[in-house]
């Protein structure tokens, strides 16, 4: 399968490693995978705020980037979540709609399409804790968000992460309990953010947590950063970079 | 909308004041996520607790769509039963009204129950200005009174206060021991201070949660049964009722009673369910029907979904900014997300920093039991605040700039040689944006040696 990978523009700043996990799994998962070299940002740090306007011509260099691609697939819930749900600052063409459709988040690309079964060439003998970012998990669906607990529980990460050898998951008090970062929310409204991301981190180290993981990298920046001012035992892991083997 | 030349509120400041408060904090986040706890236990123990989410939202769509024919045929049977209905198109009028029928009454002092309409009026300092005493009858929002603030929570109004708080509190007023901070001792200490004033009121207020349109009946829910003894002791009992509050039959009662408290605390009801159909024998019962901004709200394509809202008060409890913020730090009638995306519909210009003290995180929408797109509508009222020119300069300025540069690749990347790359400082833009505010509380993650594209170019361009 011919995939246009998509490295939102913290990834490729702050975490390569994050990017080649995603291209080398991804190959090993059989697909042929192309990297535009143009690719910027899919504009939700302007949207977010609110400024339209700004985000406009970022979306619309997005679909530029990536029109010639059936299917694109990007290690990050929150970027692919606005994509494919709020992406609207530019007119929604036949050719702007086949982007944002064609858009998978990793994980939802191995679960669902892929449908990955194993990871015979990983191994991660950790004790892991698993966070679902909010775009993930209400926006994208990866797992039944805990409010809806009435309904049955499923969870597209946990799945993955469960066919990893040596892996063991550890449950916390707030299963998907925001992290603060929030975009610029992390700087703007500065005490709470890292206030909930202090919460956060300490819901996982009181429950003897040795790495944390999730689909998105945005909240495991978040959270390593309170992790390293606490000088705390624990580490971030994307979750690429557990399927495709360990720690690169 | 209403223009307002107060000064925007600093929900984030306010806020980072809360924090600073440890203890005031850590055990508002802990009894407030507590409630949602407790809700998640209650909704799970309703068969078809989604269906019955759907249905009372189709059910207050369906009303809001019709509210014209319903609001007539309230007034209609409520005028049957010897209701007198009165129909106030903002905050003043509804002020005038209840000011009117409590001078023709001669009323000098009043107790009244929790009513967020009320609240959102100014009711209570319009009324003291004219010489009539106002008493809260709920013990949370009499503590809110006696400290001069506003109720921070919808249905919990003094959950922002420690139990020391209070001890304090009532010792100055009430004359109690300082240092007796018993739950006990301090309700019964105020329950001889308040009865009293309750069987001296000349009239009693309450507010209403339903009001149904065949019958023309209203609803008053509370834990606390104050409501009863002010509807029942005065000689007269004033509601004031939001227009949004009509429901169409008695029999729809059902489904909003089970799921309110269950989404508020997760109890099965509030204590005290009590119907109102007409005065008491000997007695008046007034209804003020009020707009205020509400008809506005209706016309509006991407807000008006809100007015959909039971005040449960889930979405508070669940929110992650609420439990660390305190519900006072959004300096408005309504705090949480629900009041983020009311009260920029009173005052746009006031409460032009509410839609940014949010992650987005959007627990409030899968919470709400009626269904509203809370963190949607949080999100579209940043664009409200974009378009109107009400962002922060510092938002406007560097979301221009990021927007320019992120749709340029040669911009972005600034050529594809090792080091010149803006891409390195770009994101970290973000980070440190205006004073650097991450790393008061975090680290900054250091930067690699090579970005994800460098390496690309570096290992995998095809010649």
């Amino acid at each position: 399968m011919r995939v246009g990978l998509f490295i939102p523009c913290y990834v490729d700043a702050f975490f390569p490693e994050v990017g080649i996990a995603t291209l080398e799994l991804l190959e090993r998962l059989g697909c042929s995978v192309e990297y535009p070299l143009d690719q910027t940002c899919c504009g939700q740090p302007m949207a977010n705020s609110g400024a339209q306007d700004d985000a406009a011509s970022t979306e619309a260099h997005f679909v530029e980037c990536f029109k010639n691609f059936e299917t694109v697939v990007g290690p990050s819930g929150s970027c692919v979540d606005h994509i494919r749900f709020r992406f609207d600052a530019i007119e929604e063409t036949a050719e702007t709609q086949k982007v944002r459709r064609g858009t998978r988040e990793f994980v939802e690309f191995l679960h669902d399409d892929l449908k990955v079964g194993e990871f015979p060439w990983a191994s991660f003998p950790h004790k892991v804790g698993l966070h679902n970012s909010c775009s993930a998990v209400r926006g994208l669906g990866h797992a039944r968000p805990s409010e809806l607990v009435y309904e049955p529980e499923f969870s597209k990460t946990r799945d993955l992460l469960a066919n990893v050898p040596g892996l063991e998951l550890i449950e916390i008090d707030r299963p998907d309990e925001c992290c603060g970062f929030g975009g610029s929310f992390c700087v703007t409204d500065e005490a709470v953010s890292a206030k909930m991301g202090y919460d956060r981190v300490h819901d996982f180290y009181r429950h003897g947590v040795e790495y944390i993981t999730s689909a998105d990298m945005s909240c495991l920046l978040h959270m390593k950063g309170v992790i390293d001012r606490l000088k705390l035992p624990m580490k971030v892991i994307h979750i690429a970079q557990i399927l495709n083997g360990g720690p690169s | 909308m209403m223009a307002s030349a107060a000064r925007p509120v600093d929900p984030e400041g306010r806020a980072a004041r809360f924090i600073a408060l440890v203890e005031h904090e850590t055990t508002h986040d802990r009894l407030v996520w507590g409630m949602r706890q407790n809700r998640d236990k209650a909704a799970a123990g309703v068969p078809d607790w989604e269906k019955l989410r759907d249905l009372a939202s189709q059910i207050k769509e369906h009303t809001l769509s019709h509210l014209d024919e319903y609001l007539e045929q309230f007034e209609r049977n409520a005028t049957k039963l010897g209701t007198q209905v009165h129909w106030a198109r903002d905050a003043e009028e509804h002020n005038t009204i209840v000011h009117d029928i409590l001078s023709k009454h001669g009323v000098k002092s009043l107790i009244k129950s929790k009513s967020m309409l009320q609240e959102e009026c100014g009711m209570t300092p319009f009324l003291q200005r004219r010489g009539i005493e106002v008493t809260e009858s709920d013990l949370g929002e009499r503590i809110q009174q006696l400290s001069h603030e506003p109720p921070s929570h919808i249905v919990v109004p003094a959950i922002h206060k420690l139990r020391s708080d209070v001890a304090t509190l009532f010792a100055q007023d009430l004359g109690t021991d300082p240092k007796n901070s018993d739950p006990h001792y301090l309700a019964e200490a105020m329950r001889e201070n308040a009865r009293p004033r309750f069987l001296e009121a000349g009239a009693g207020m309450t507010g209403a949660n339903f009001a149904i349109a065949e019958t023309g009946g209203f609803v008053v829910c509370t834990n606390e049964g104050n409501a009863d003894i002010g509807a029942s002791v005065p000689p007269l009992h004033i509601a004031s009722i939001g227009i949004e509050k009509l429901i169409p039959r008695a029999s729809d009662l059902g489904i909003f009673l089970r799921m309110l408290s269950r989404s508020a605390l997760g109890s099965p009801l509030t204590q005290y369910t009590s119907h109102f159909h007409g005065p008491r024998h000997g007695g008046e019962l007034h209804v003020v029907l009020v707009d205020h901004t509400r008809s506005d709200r209706l016309g509006s394509p991407d807000f008006w979904h809100a007015l959909k809202c039971i005040r449960c008060g889930a979405c508070m409890n669940t929110c992650p900014v609420y439990r660390r913020s305190g519900g006072l730090s959004y300096g408005a009638t309504y705090a949480g997300p629900i009041g983020v995306i009311l009260d920029p519909g009173f005052d746009l210009d006031k409460y032009r920093e509410l839609p940014f003290h949010s992650s987005l995180c959007g627990s409030c929408t899968q919470v709400c039991p009626v269904k509203i797109d809370i963190s949607d509508q949080i999100y579209k009222w940043r664009r409200v605040m974009a378009e109107k020119g009400l962002l922060k300069l510092s938002k406007k300025v560097g979301m221009s700039a990021l927007g320019t540069t992120l749709s340029h690749s040669t911009l972005f990347h600034g050529g594809e040689a090792v080091g010149e790359s803006a891409i390195a400082y770009l994101p970290r833009f973000l980070l440190y944006n205006s004073l650097n505010p991450w790393g008061k509380h975090r680290e900054l993650p250091t930067p690699p040696k090579q970005t994800f594209r460098q390496w690309y170019i570096a290992n995998r361009r095809k010649a």
